[in-house]
């Protein structure tokens, strides 16, 4: 596989990246913090920008630094019936089920 | 005789052993301790009532076979404890009581140890000062105001204070050597894939790793040869044959080769710490060591690879706390708007911010940018070390570019603060084991670490260097209790 390498240059986040990628990571953002979070952004990108001045095009990349092949288990159930443990860290109480908004209408 | 807080690990595994302290004894005086010196905001959960009645059960069926016999020992707040509540240092774990126990604390247990209680640490690990905890500041025992460094800020605090006789930390870019180095202790970060990931609350999957933090080497070797184990339920634990570090410490590092890195001198290093870590090389020399010069070329490129890596890896780890099966959930119009609301006010300001670094990163267009390019400049850092150690055993750095500083010094400047890490983070991103020793003073007085760094699974010759060094330096925290009444 070729992997291009891509010269990426320092662009600005502007508010309505920084908007787009709040709904993507599904965290709500006050104006006034959507602006302050760009600032913080920017000084952050301007500093990793730094990497564009290596050639990486022909070096592989390091995905993990364990370099184990992962390991298979067996699919069988091994902790004990822990239902009523798990069902009581649930944020809305409910005996059987987790509790969310309405998704069908 | 002394103060049971102020012994080694070491020391009270020996009188407890020899049946001159009790385990009960041992709880009580670190119970006490702990509640007199609540300025410090080292604990999140204290499990002092339990510690006190299982103490008392292991003394009434003593086993003198273990390798930490009814020692109270308390840990940072990120990993799960199975009944007792884990929190990450986050307002969205406020209330989560874990279902299970990590393999790492789970190993302490196996031990003799016994839960003193959780402490303070940066919101779900990202930080250098413990100024991002939900929970508040943590104090420097060493002076007010001064941070403990980060992310494991209240077990460095605890430790130092004498609170704890010995703790784990995890370390991700540096935060358990950041925070040793800030408080005059010992913390090791072993190779990646020593200690079980497994209930540890994740952060980067991909660099995180649990070490011991403690007053001298030997105890940090004594407590990584309980923790560290190949565990199945963590995929990149790793089988290979662990040693005795405790009982196979020695001083004797004849001849061991210890590489200099050229590229470690940054700009702006203050004149204390080139000096400190100019005087650990003749210490090294005095040791027996061979001082070799070496070039770790990328070096410079480390922090931006990690601002990439780890950000990315925290976003997809993060996803999971939605409110939806467990801690806090804000009430929203709809299944989205209740994720959004439960996340803006979950997380706090700096988790928001590496969640967004995350997502940019890993979004449509510019994974090939940033994420790609990132994981092949960690490959060059990788090489760097693989080919140094062609030529060197172990290689020696200070562990940061200065001393603590102050509360609030740095928190609005995310970019000065990460450069605390600039000497952790390669060995975080390599995979290998570095340890921090104190090894002298600044002008205020304040502790200065040296590190160093070993080759994969060579935590035996880390440990040994730091063990022969450490007696050289003979370094003594001066710790005035000032924070109590």
């Amino acid at each position: 596989m070729v992997v291009c390498d891509i010269i990426f240059y320092h662009m600005t986040i502007d508010l309505k990246t920084v908007k787009h990628i709040s709904k993507l990571a599904r965290i709500s953002l006050e104006e006034k913090k959507a602006e302050k979070l760009a600032d913080d952004m920017n000084s952050i990108f301007e500093f990793i920008e730094k990497l564009n001045k290596l050639k990486t095009e022909n070096v592989e990349p390091l995905t993990s630094i364990a370099e184990t092949t992962l390991r298979f288990r067996e699919d069988k159930i091994t902790s004990d019936n822990i239902r009523e443990k798990i069902l009581k860290n649930s944020p809305e109480k409910n005996d059987d089920f987790f509790v969310v908004p309405k998704v069908v209408e | 005789m002394t103060d049971i807080t102020s012994l080694s690990l070491f020391e009270l595994i020996k009188n407890i052993k020899e049946k001159k302290i009790s385990s009960n004894e041992a709880a009580k005086s670190f119970v006490d301790r702990s509640q007199k010196s609540k300025k410090l905001n080292a604990y999140v959960t204290e499990n002092f009532e339990n510690c006190l009645k299982l103490s008392k059960e292991f003394d009434n069926k003593p086993n003198y076979d273990l390798k930490l016999p009814g020692i109270p020992i308390a840990v940072k707040d990120l990993f799960c404890t199975n009944e007792v509540r884990t929190t990450a240092g986050s307002n969205i774990l406020n209330n989560f009581v874990p279902s299970y126990e990590s393999t790492v604390t789970q190993n302490i247990w196996n031990e003799g140890g016994i839960l003193l209680g959780k402490l303070n640490c940066d919101e779900f690990a990202m930080g250098s000062s413990n100024e991002t905890s939900f929970f508040g500041n943590v104090q420097n025992p060493i002076a007010k105001d001064l941070v403990p460094g980060g992310s494991s800020g209240g077990s460095s605090s605890a430790l130092a204070a004498n609170l704890t006789p010995v703790t784990i930390g995890t370390d991700t870019g540096g935060s358990i050597r950041q925070p040793a180095s800030f408080t005059g202790t010992v913390g090791l970060k072993p190779t990646y894939g020593s200690c079980s990931r497994y209930g540890i609350v994740a952060f980067a999957s991909s660099l995180d790793q649990a070490g011991p933090m403690s007053k001298d080497v030997k105890d940090s070797s004594i407590l990584l040869e309980v923790i560290s184990s190949f565990d199945k339920k963590d995929s990149t634990s790793i089988d290979f044959k662990r040693n005795n570090y405790s009982s196979e410490l020695t001083r004797n590092i004849k001849g061991i080769k210890i590489g200099i890195p050229k590229e470690y001198r940054v700009d702006g290093m203050p004149d204390e710490v080139e000096n400190l870590w100019k005087k650990g090389i003749e210490y090294a020399k005095d040791c027996g060591a061979e001082i070799i010069d070496i070039s770790l070329p990328h070096t410079s490129y480390a922090l931006p690879t990690y601002y990439i890596v780890a950000p990315a890896e925290a976003s997809s780890n993060l996803a999971r706390y939605d409110g939806v099966k467990y801690g806090l959930r804000s009430s929203g119009e709809s299944l989205i708007d209740m994720y959004e609301k439960t996340r803006s006010e979950g997380f706090g300001e700096e988790v928001k911010r590496r969640i967004m670094i995350g997502t940019y990163v890993l979004s449509s267009g510019y994974y090939d940018a940033y994420y790609l390019k990132a994981q092949k400049v960690r490959q060059l850092i990788k090489k760097d070390f693989d080919e140094a150690y062609n030529k060197v055993d172990a290689i020696l750095t200070p562990s940061t570019p200065s001393s603590a500083f102050k509360i609030g010094e740095k928190s609005n400047d995310p970019v000065s603060m990460y450069l605390n890490d600039i000497f952790t983070v390669p060995v975080n991103l390599a995979g290998l084991p570095g340890i921090s020793i104190p090894a002298g003073k600044d002008k205020n007085n304040y502790p200065l670490g040296l590190q160093i760094i070993g080759k994969p699974f060579d935590e035996q010759t880390v440990l040994n260097i730091a063990y022969s060094m450490e007696e050289k330096i003979n370094y003594k925290n001066n710790i005035t209790d000032w924070w109590m009444e």
